[in-house]
């Protein structure tokens, strides 16, 4: 029997409304509205590590932001593990009855905390995303109060003990009566880590999480979201503009342009062989650590067009330097490359 | 040609408790005339103190303790203020990390051109001043038109290829760029990269690229000097330093950075942090996170000096023969 996916996207929108000016009103000039992520759909198995990569304004991050419920998708359905997270959010379906297991027993919010905390985040820069005035333990310990877990003191020990020592935070002691200034950068992304895996989810979303942090310790964060898969059996949706970080250790790769998923695959064929021509160009410029592999860079003129208006056709078509008269009338439908793999280009 | 010397720099910062902070010691190197140097480190290894001792624009707390700087037939730290002057921008010129973001935002970018012109008495006539920040656009691919907008009309990258723009109005032979691609996306990065390879050639400049990005100065740079805690590890060709690493610094480091070429393949992090300034190791500043060492108390108890290993390779480490 096939897994069902932890998490399913079907057709996701997300649009933005653009402020309009007093002048805007009395011109009556139409709303605007940025279209953020434009149709994007993919699924995640269980124990995955897929990369979302993509520029400034192709929509990762927000993708990241509708699976956590932290902004209401405008059209489009999430699926986690089967439960619709739009509908639960909005309010739109019944308490869940005794048939669905434990979670059938609680009340109603406690039911839509339950599926919540099955899905956190951990965040770019480490350090920002830590209270300065509390210390690892409070801050690893506070989500577990948030969500009311009724874990009498033990029990949160243990939690907060497992979910820093899951993170080399080994031994817990040492560090859950510090502040966050004592620590280094590689050392308060582990905090935040940890808080992340505080109440035990299934899914972490991580938005760019070595971004911020030097070239010598960035491997050991990325090893260590890769052992979590092992540890916990926890399925990483990992957000980024560094395609070779991603290509370390993610399992697929999702390339985005303009709030549209372009090419989908297993990382190692998207980096060797890519088929779109943005995915080709990205890769191309991507510097290589070696001056005797130095290639031909693909360079894009320009840059990502504006949200707002969204070319016609294929959206990368004004860019692309392969592009024909059909690029710019008919928005290219996917074309599998092989079951795994595919790319929405009419040139493939 | 050598165009600027820098023989045994040293530079502390004076903390406010009043202990001096050694941030570079003894660091020597050159620049060549149509070369580029690649200055590699982490954060807070003294990449940026060294550009700055060189213009002599260091803060306040920070003072250069020793060393030369030739240029030109003299040596930068000790002429005149004044001096100075007409060395900064006019000789060495630099594009200052973040620049892009410091743009006055109320005020035109070629009027920003234009004060950096006629402060540095290049143009007789606001016209010709004018005129040159235009030149300087287009020589950066930007429409001399678009000078007469705000910042806040330009994107990320065009604000960066402005702030070169006017880090070359006085035709300096010498251009240093701090971390001149971090915060931009991988595709304006790859354009700023070339535009600086094809100044670089066009204008026969010396260019220095400060970053910790390993793959920018393997794209970029003739030659690449690693430092580490304020030291030089590494000094030789970018062939020699990315096939054929000989300090233990620049091999884990190299080990720790992924390849877009290789996906799926090992890193390794070095364990540990580097240095704080307040509390550098007593011997070499490597030793607490050396692979290497095992504890060799050489390498505890004294600073290895950067010596030659192989023509046109140098070294600091006590644990690396000649061959």
């Amino acid at each position: 029997m096939e897994q069902q996916p932890i998490l399913q996207i079907v057709d996701l929108y997300k649009q933005f409304p653009v402020a309009r000016s007093i002048g805007d009103r009395l011109m009556r000039r139409p709303n605007q509205v940025v279209h953020a992520v434009d149709g994007v759909s993919f699924t995640v198995e269980k124990g995955e590590i897929l990369a979302l990569v993509g520029e400034s304004g192709s929509g990762k991050t927000t993708v990241g932001m509708n699976v956590l419920g932290l902004q209401e998708p405008t059209r489009g359905r999430i699926l986690f593990d089967g439960y619709d997270v739009v509908d639960w959010a909005r309010g739109r379906l019944p308490r869940l009855k005794e048939e669905h297991g434990e979670i059938g027993r609680l009340k109603r919010r406690k039911q839509i905390l339950a599926l919540r905390r099955r899905a956190q985040m951990i965040f770019q820069d480490p350090y920002e995303s830590l209270n300065p005035r509390q210390t690892i333990y409070e801050i690893v310990a506070e989500p577990c109060e948030i969500h009311d877990l009724g874990l009498n003191s033990e029990e949160k020990e243990g939690r907060v003990r497992a979910a820093l020592e899951d993170c080399g935070l080994v031994p817990a002691e040492h560090f859950w009566n510090r502040y966050p200034d004592e620590l280094s950068g590689g050392q308060r992304q582990r905090v935040v880590i940890a808080s992340a895996l505080a109440l035990e989810p299934e899914l972490l979303i991580a938005d760019e999480p070595v971004s911020m942090l030097d070239v010598s310790i960035r491997a050991d964060i990325l090893t260590l979201l890769q052992s979590l898969r092992k540890v916990r059996d926890i399925t990483i949706l990992y957000t980024t503009h560094d395609l070779a970080t991603a290509g370390y250790f993610t399992d697929r790769m999702a390339v985005m342009y303009l709030g549209r998923i372009v090419e989908i695959g297993p990382t190692v064929e998207v980096l060797k062989d890519p088929r779109h021509p943005y995915t080709q160009a990205l890769v191309s410029v991507a510097p290589v650590p070696n001056p005797r592999k130095r290639r031909k860079r693909m360079i894009l003129q320009g840059e990502v067009p504006n949200p707002i208006d969204v070319p016609s056709g294929c959206r990368f078509h004004p860019r692309c330097p392969l592009a024909t008269e059909e690029c710019g009338q008919i928005d290219p439908p996917y074309v599998e490359i092989t079951s795994k793999h595919k790319a929405a280009c009419h040139i493939i | 040609m050598t165009t600027l010397d820098v023989r045994d720099l040293s530079v502390q910062y004076i903390s406010e408790a009043g202990a001096a902070l050694q941030a570079v010691e003894g660091l020597s190197f050159t620049l060549e005339q149509g070369h580029s140097l690649g200055l590699v480190g982490e954060s807070g290894c003294g990449k940026t103190t060294v550009m700055l001792s060189l213009l002599r624009l260091l803060p306040e707390a920070g003072r250069i303790v020793g060393g030369q700087v030739l240029f030109d037939g003299r040596d930068l730290l000790q002429i005149s203020e004044r001096e100075m002057q007409s060395v900064r921008w006019k000789k060495v010129a630099m594009v200052f990390q973040g620049a892009m973001n410091a743009l006055n935002p109320v005020r035109t970018v070629e009027s920003q051109i234009v004060e950096a012109l006629q402060l540095h008495n290049v143009v007789n006539s606001s016209k010709d001043a004018r005129n040159r920040a235009g030149e300087l656009l287009e020589l950066v691919g930007i429409t001399a038109k678009r000078g007469k907008q705000y910042p806040h009309q330009f994107s990320g990258g065009m604000r960066q290829r402005a702030v070169i723009a006017m880090a070359l109005a006085c035709n300096p032979p010498i251009l240093i760029a701090d971390e001149p691609t971090t915060a931009l996306d991988v595709m304006i990065q790859a354009q700023i990269i070339e535009l600086l390879e094809e100044l670089q050639r066009e204008l026969n400049l010396c260019l220095v690229l400060v970053t910790h990005d390993l793959g920018v100065v393997a794209e970029m740079c003739d030659d690449v000097l690693v430092m580490y805690g304020g030291t030089a590890a590494e000094y030789a060709s970018s062939d020699t330093i990315f096939n054929d690493p000989l300090h233990p610094y620049t091999q884990r480091l190299l080990k720790a950075f992924p390849d877009i070429a290789e996906p799926g393949s090992d890193l390794a992090s070095i364990p540990g942090n580097p240095p704080r300034l307040d509390d550098l190791p007593p011997g070499c500043r490597f030793e607490p996170r050396c692979h290497a060492s095992n504890g060799e108390p050489l390498c505890v108890k004294q600073l290895p000096a950067l010596v030659e290993i192989a023509p046109g390779h140098q070294a600091a480490c006590h644990l690396v023969k000649g061959a």
